[in-house]
């Protein structure tokens, strides 16, 4: 498997796990009450706060493992590294004017944060699913 | 759904009659990795033009000789 794989699979497991962690406790703390008086602040930054690190600590676990060689980036990886970026950016952008209409709507800070929240996790989710795919099929032509 | 190349190779054969070399050795030869090999190899993925004359140049033979194309014209003709 490619180094850059690698690091496709990180993110993507960190992504997932962290917001599913995230959904959990803020689900969990409902008890009754509607989900936009659920606090959420403080589960959303330290969940963010560890996939970053959790992503940092597995990157820096397989290099250590992995020979220099082996980590060595050519032009494939590269244009594989842009289109998922490309992929995952479009969900951010999709995310940014989501909540800017939430805001222009007078929506509650509870959904705004969520749905960029969201957009991160899905910019994420998807821009390594897409790097995953091209690296087990074909790069698209033009 | 991600349209395929048309261009087709001879890595295998060739590397196979250069002494049974090894895809990773190819790869370091040519400076790619050995995955980006397979793929090639495999017509998953078409490489630069460099590359290509890289591939070439380590086999000791023509561009054409390691890629090819299918002729448009001859599929044209009625």
């Amino acid at each position: 498997m490619a180094h850059r794989e690698k690091r496709a699979w990180i993110m993507l497991v960190v992504a997932v796990v962290a917001y599913a962690i995230y959904v959990t406790i803020v689900v969990g703390r409902t008890g009754g009450r509607p989900l936009a008086d659920v606090p959420y602040a403080a589960a959303l930054l330290w969940t963010v706060g560890a996939s970053i690190v959790a992503n940092i600590v597995a990157e820096m676990a397989i290099g250590m493992v992995s020979p220099k060689a082996a980590r060595v980036a050519d032009a494939r990886d590269r244009q594989i590294g842009q289109l998922g970026d490309h992929v995952g950016q479009s969900f951010l952008v999709i995310g940014a004017v989501a909540a800017m209409l939430m805001a222009m709507a007078g929506w509650d800070q509870f959904w705004i944060a969520n749905v960029i929240y969201l957009a991160f996790v899905l910019s994420a989710v998807l821009g390594s699913v897409a790097k995953i795919g091209m690296y087990h099929g074909r790069l698209p032509q033009w | 759904m991600v349209k395929p190349t048309r261009v087709t190779n001879s890595i295998r054969a060739l590397r196979f009659t250069h002494g049974e070399m090894t895809q990773a050795e190819l790869a370091s030869r040519i400076g790619v990795t050995r995955q980006t090999v397979i793929a090639i190899e495999q017509g998953r993925y078409s490489p630069s033009l460099e590359t290509a004359f890289l591939i070439a140049h380590v086999f000791g033979v023509r561009l054409d000789d390691v890629f090819q194309y299918p002729d448009t014209s001859e599929e044209e003709t009625p």
